[in-house]
């Protein structure tokens, strides 16, 4: 490498420049093996060796481990400062060099009590570095010593150690919980405590100095300790905060670590989201921090309170109290952590944080630009409609000052703004315009075009503003992906308009100078105006539009233009454009993907139909659920008046979307996919949504089911836990007994869990084959599990040699007819219902005796045919008359739709009429074989 | 001329450390030795995981003594450890007679190494204290000592435990460093 400064080697002090690289330092390295040693040389090599791995160099596994070795040579030398570097550089060579377990007995000696504190604690925390589970042993006896050793220092590394330890070796670790305690008890050492210093000259008198220490740092270290030992407990940690909570209150409390105390107000969160009935006291707790004498237990306590669901306006206050005094602190950091937590707030309750008004208008023109956009897109939130133009204007002011991800932020509050201030979308659209215009990325822009999208969704009276300002926006757009989205929504909202002309000019200037992929999406969008404005002479001219399209240079454009072209001319009578439903892209991913992957699939074309499908609207929402979508914009949705079934409360959520338990079905595919016994099943056509529970939660062994129906076999898993900390199971079998011998299923395969260890949940599995493919069994099974016990000793889960059999009765499972029906989408069931016709249409009437209502029935019928509700039909709006819709897949890819007719009368309870249409005779009798 | 006489007197009256190394199967007594000549008394030990590295003063000489691990699994790593030698301190558990050929084994691989050819030999014969010890000359028959060729070598019975044969053997080392 090249010399850029001029070499110093005299002065000793540590500022290299480029003037060294890997290779010179391992010749160097030859230095380690002299003799006598030349600690300043070494000392000065280990550095550079430290110096280049933080400089992102790696060395091999060959390279690290001669290193390694050479290194180990220094423990000879009694020189502290060199010892120290000997220390860092072995942890940081201990990830890629082989055997070093060579220094566990070097490190062993160093750690003991008669060794100075710096060895002490560095050759503990180089110790867990090096050592295995296997080896560890050997080392709890001194381990545990150094826990409650009365130097913090030594303390602390031990504690440290034993933190990322309890990774490797659980058991052995949760044994020095008591140690882990003594050590957060133990009384405060003197304040000034001598130490060798961290940093000690590089000459080789060893710098002792006395170092303050009254941080307290180990009761942060041991309470860290002892929360992860106890996490899997949940009494065992709320004792824990109890505990240490209470003590707390008084004078002399135990917990004197600032950092230790926060640690207690996360843990006593935790309690709080596990047990939702201890909300209560934690409330008082985190109050009580409110005034703790750190202001950063101060800001944790008033963050947690603050981020308590459901939490009044009352209860909020003193949290919001101590934030806002924090506002007019003078250390920026406390400053901007109030302010932070206080824009958090203010998404989901901005009248809690409205008091504080008047400090945020303050640090509005704040130095610090991160603290100064916080409080604009917090004031933006809390300020009433008045302040938004002034607010907007300020924060224009500097856009061009900060950072992209504060531009993002605050394009953000804009956009839910306009929610909240419709009148004002001139001012913030005009804004969002602007805004674009600054330099920017990816990110920024497109959370600016979300921010429009949502004048467009929300406001009506903007609708037609904001759509210009995004086809100015195509005009100039440096990202593709952005032009697409904007080019869909013109496609979608631009027919609605009253003058859908003007967009159809922008969108196509964009066909003739774009790039391929956005001309197709700009023949799309022609294609809606074509399909869905009823203006004859704009059909004539966007067909005159499309046909120029047809020379396009790019294949998908040529074809998307003559499919559309076609579709325009026939009037979209199957709906291509119209269509407002997708399929379930998660299912049809897994389809092909298995469509693909086997030869024998090859002659057959890929079956469209056996896929469910979705409505956008469903697909919309998920896509905000997995983008985590702030609650903002959950809110907002529960206030537009279009959407009739949102206000209608929980109720009718389960029956509408479908699609959680299609990705979660993909999830199960991916690992039935593995098991080479199931390999020649074919594709997974459904699974069970929720795995069905067979026992208590509080049993000895926990066990719930998951049915997986292949075409012609059906899969059982067995998801089984064992909660009992004194024994393994082994070889555990599900013995399934069907209750009718008649039934046209045969056992095919039987899957063990080979091992279940305490608190580790292992999976079983039993196959059955359908032999008569036109039967499809409903059927219940007794089940058994068999397996071996071996008693374990519960501290270290080593198993006894023998063990002896045994069985466990657990609760039935049973195959049913929606077992084999998969709920699908379709846009229109009345065109489908016509479609299908009356020739296998199947009707019965009955009398639900056991549904006590409507909605009680609607929930039964859903569950018992296992078809998807239509059009929000799952939820009855009426009192005494309902009509359900429903529609699904039947195993082999039949369409299979249903009209569910209810009256109820409070003297006879419900009656049903019952209509299923279907492909197949056979199939309707099947299904209404499910409710009769 | 001058630097190599500097070099030879240096070694015998400067400060420059004689460099030892105590190698021995597992369980032969080798960090017990490392310590009785270190602070003169017998400590407690567990299997040596790795090494012990000790500065031990004896004469007015000073001895830097490697310590190195007898298990299976450490044994390969001696080698990184040879270079610079003086001697080595081949240390036998007198009593095991099921082992003292694997000792032989790793003692004559331990010798073909390039890097110790210059190193002398001392052998301690240990746990005399114990019934049934192989004599010094037992020893020296098991492990093929005789046969050696160009190499300064000898045999000492001891018992680290009781502190004898030690310091005798430390005598003849450092007789023939002298020479």
């Amino acid at each position: 490498m090249m010399s850029y400064s001029k070499r110093d080697e005299d002065s000793g002090r540590i500022g290299y420049q480029h003037y060294f690289d890997k290779t010179t330092i391992l010749q160097e390295a030859r230095v380690f093996n002299e003799s006598p040693i030349n600690a300043r040389k070494c000392r000065a090599l280990l550095t550079k060796i430290l110096y280049l791995i933080s400089q992102g160099e790696t060395f091999g596994t060959t390279e690290a481990t001669e290193l390694f070795f050479s290194v180990t040579k220094l423990f000879q030398s009694k020189d502290s400062a060199l010892r120290q570097m000997v220390y860092l550089v072995i942890k940081e060579l201990s990830t890629v060099a082989e055997d070093v377990i060579m220094v566990t007995s070097s490190l062993m000696k160093d750690m003991q009590p008669t060794s100075e504190v710096m060895y002490r604690a560095n050759a503990i925390r180089v110790l867990r570095k090096i050592t295995d589970a296997s080896m560890l042993q050997g080392l709890e006896r001194f381990l545990k010593a150094a826990i409650v050793d009365k130097n913090a220092k030594v303390s602390s590394a031990a504690l440290v150690s034993s933190y990322h330890l309890y990774g490797i070796a659980r058991e052995v670790v949760k044994r020095w919980a008591n140690e882990a305690q003594e050590a957060i008890n133990a009384k405060p050492q003197s304040a000034v405590s001598a130490a060798t210093s961290y940093v000690s000259s590089f000459g080789n008198v060893p710098a002792t100095y006395t170092a303050v220490s009254n941080s307290n740092i180990v009761q942060y270290h041991a309470l860290g300790l002892l929360y992860a030992i106890r996490q899997k407990d949940r009494m065992a940690v709320s004792k824990l905060v109890q505990n240490y909570a209470a003590k707390s209150g008084m004078s002399g409390s135990v917990l004197r670590s600032p950092f230790a105390q926060c640690l207690l107000v996360r843990y006593a969160c935790k309690v709080m989201e596990e047990d939702p009935s201890s909300t209560r006291a934690v409330y008082d707790l985190l109050e009580g921090w409110l005034r703790h004498k750190s202001e950063m237990v101060n800001l944790e306590a008033a963050k947690a309170i603050c981020e308590i669901k459901d939490a009044t306006v009352k209860e909020l206050f003193p949290a919001v109290t101590t934030l806002q005094n924090f506002l007019s602190s003078g250390k920026p950091s406390i400053k901007f952590a109030a302010i932070r937590a206080l824009n958090k707030l203010a998404m989901t309750q901005p009248a809690a944080v409205a008091p504080c008004n008047i400090d945020m208008e303050n640090m509005i023109t704040d130095q610090n630009r991160s603290i100064s956009t916080f409080a604009i897109t917090t004031l933006l939130k809390t300020g009433n409609e008045a302040s938004v133009e002034r607010l907007m204007k300020q924060i224009s002011g500097f856009m061009s000052e900060i950072t992209d991800e504060s531009k993002v932020l605050v394009v953000e509050a804009v956009g839910s703004l306009c929610i909240k201030f419709p009148a004002k979308h001139h001012v913030m659209l005009s804004f969002l315009s602007g805004a674009l215009r600054d330099d920017g990325g990816y990110d920024f822009k497109r959370a600016v075009v979300e921010a429009i999208f949502n004048f467009v969704k929300y406001i009506p009276e903007s609708k037609e503003a904001a759509l210009s300002h995004l086809c100015e926006i195509i005009e100039d757009c440096e990202y593709s992906k952005l032009s697409v989205k904007i080019l869909h929504l013109l496609g979608v909202e631009g027919p609605k308009c009253p003058q859908p002309t003007k967009y159809i000019r922008y969108i196509y200037n964009r066909v003739i100078l774009e790039n391929a992929v956005v001309r197709g999406a700009a023949v799309s969008a022609l294609a809606k105006f074509g399909v869905n404005v009823e203006d004859e002479a704009v059909k004539k001219s966007v067909k005159v539009l499309l046909s120029r399209c047809l020379d396009d240079a790019d294949d998908e454009v040529r074809d998307r233009a003559t499919m559309y072209l076609n579709v325009i001319k026939s009037g979209d009578e199957q709906g291509y454009v119209r269509d407002d439903s997708t399929y379930a892209l998660a299912y049809l991913e897994r389809q092909l993907l298995n469509y693909v992957s086997n030869p024998e699939l090859a002659d057959t074309p890929f079956d469209l139909s056996a896929v469910p499908k979705i409505s956008r609207q469903d697909e919309q929402e998920r896509g905000a659920q997995d983008l985590g979508i702030t609650q903002s914009l959950g809110a907002r949705t529960s206030t537009p008046p279009q959407s009739g079934s949102a206000s209608n409360g929980s109720g009718a959520r389960p029956a509408v979307s479908t699609t959680p338990s299609l990705d979660q079905q993909a999830a199960y595919a991916q690992q039935l996919a593995e098991i080479r016994e199931f390999a020649s099943f074919g594709p997974l056509f459904k699974s069970t949504a929720k795995p069905v529970e067979l026992t208590e939660s509080e049993t000895e062994y926990v066990v719930s089911c998951v049915k997986h129906v292949f075409a012609h076999h059906v899969v059982f898993q067995f998801n089984i836990k064992n909660t009992l900390n004194d024994s393994v199971l082994e070889d555990v079998n599900v013995l399934m007994t069907p209750d009718n011998d008649e039934v046209s299923l045969v056992e095919r395969v039987l899957i063990p869990a080979p091992q279940l260890v305490y608190d580790v949940p292992g999976v079983a599995y039993v196959a059955y084959e359908r032999t008569v493919l036109e039967e499809y069994p409903e059927c219940t099974f007794t089940n058994e599990l068999k397996f071996i016990v071996k008693d374990c000793d519960p501290q270290t889960g080593e198993p006894d040699e023998e063990g002896f059999e045994d069985d466990y009765q657990v609760e039935e499972v049973s195959l049913a007819i929606a077992d084999f029906v998969l709920p699908s989408y379709i846009p229109s069931f009345t065109r489908a219902w016509e479609e299908l016709g009356q020739d296998f249409e199947v009707v019965e009437t009955l009398a639900l005796t056991t549904s006590p209502g409507l909605q009680e029935a609607c929930r039964d019928l859903i569950a018992l045919l296992g078809m998807q509700a239509l059009d929000n039909t799952g939820t009855v709006q009426g009192s005494n008359v309902h009509t359900m819709t429903l529609s699904g897949i039947f195993i082999g890819g039949i369409r299979v739709l249903a009209r569910c007719r209810m009256t109820y009368d409070s003297a006879t309870g419900v009656t049903l009429q019952l209509a299923i249409r279907s492909a197949s005779e056979e199939v309707s009798l099947v299904m209404i074989g499910a409710i009769a | 001329m001058g630097s190599i006489f500097s070099r030879i007197l240096g070694r015998l009256w400067g400060d420059k450390e004689v460099r030892i190394l105590i190698l021995g199967l597992d369980g032969a007594g080798k960090t017990t030795i490392l310590y009785r000549l270190q602070v003169g008394e017998v400590v407690t030990t567990i299997p040596t995981i790795g090494f012990n590295v000790e500065t031990v003063q004896y004469k007015n000489i000073k001895f830097q003594v490697w310590d190195l691990g007898g298990q299976t699994s450490i044994r390969p790593y001696w080698r990184c450890y040879y270079a610079n030698t003086d001697a080595v301190i081949y240390v036998v558990d007198s009593v095991d007679r099921d082992r003292v050929s694997t000792a032989k084994e790793e003692l004559m691989a331990m010798l073909e190494e390039d890097e110790l050819k210059d190193a002398s030999l001392l052998v301690f014969a240990n746990k005399q204290d114990m019934q049934g010890a192989m004599s010094a000359a037992e020893v020296s028959d098991a492990l093929g000592l005789s046969t050696l060729m160009n190499r300064q070598w000898s045999i000492y019975k001891t018992s680290a435990v009781k502190g004898e044969g030690l310091t005798e053997g430390l005598d003849w080392l450092i007789n023939i460093m002298q020479k």
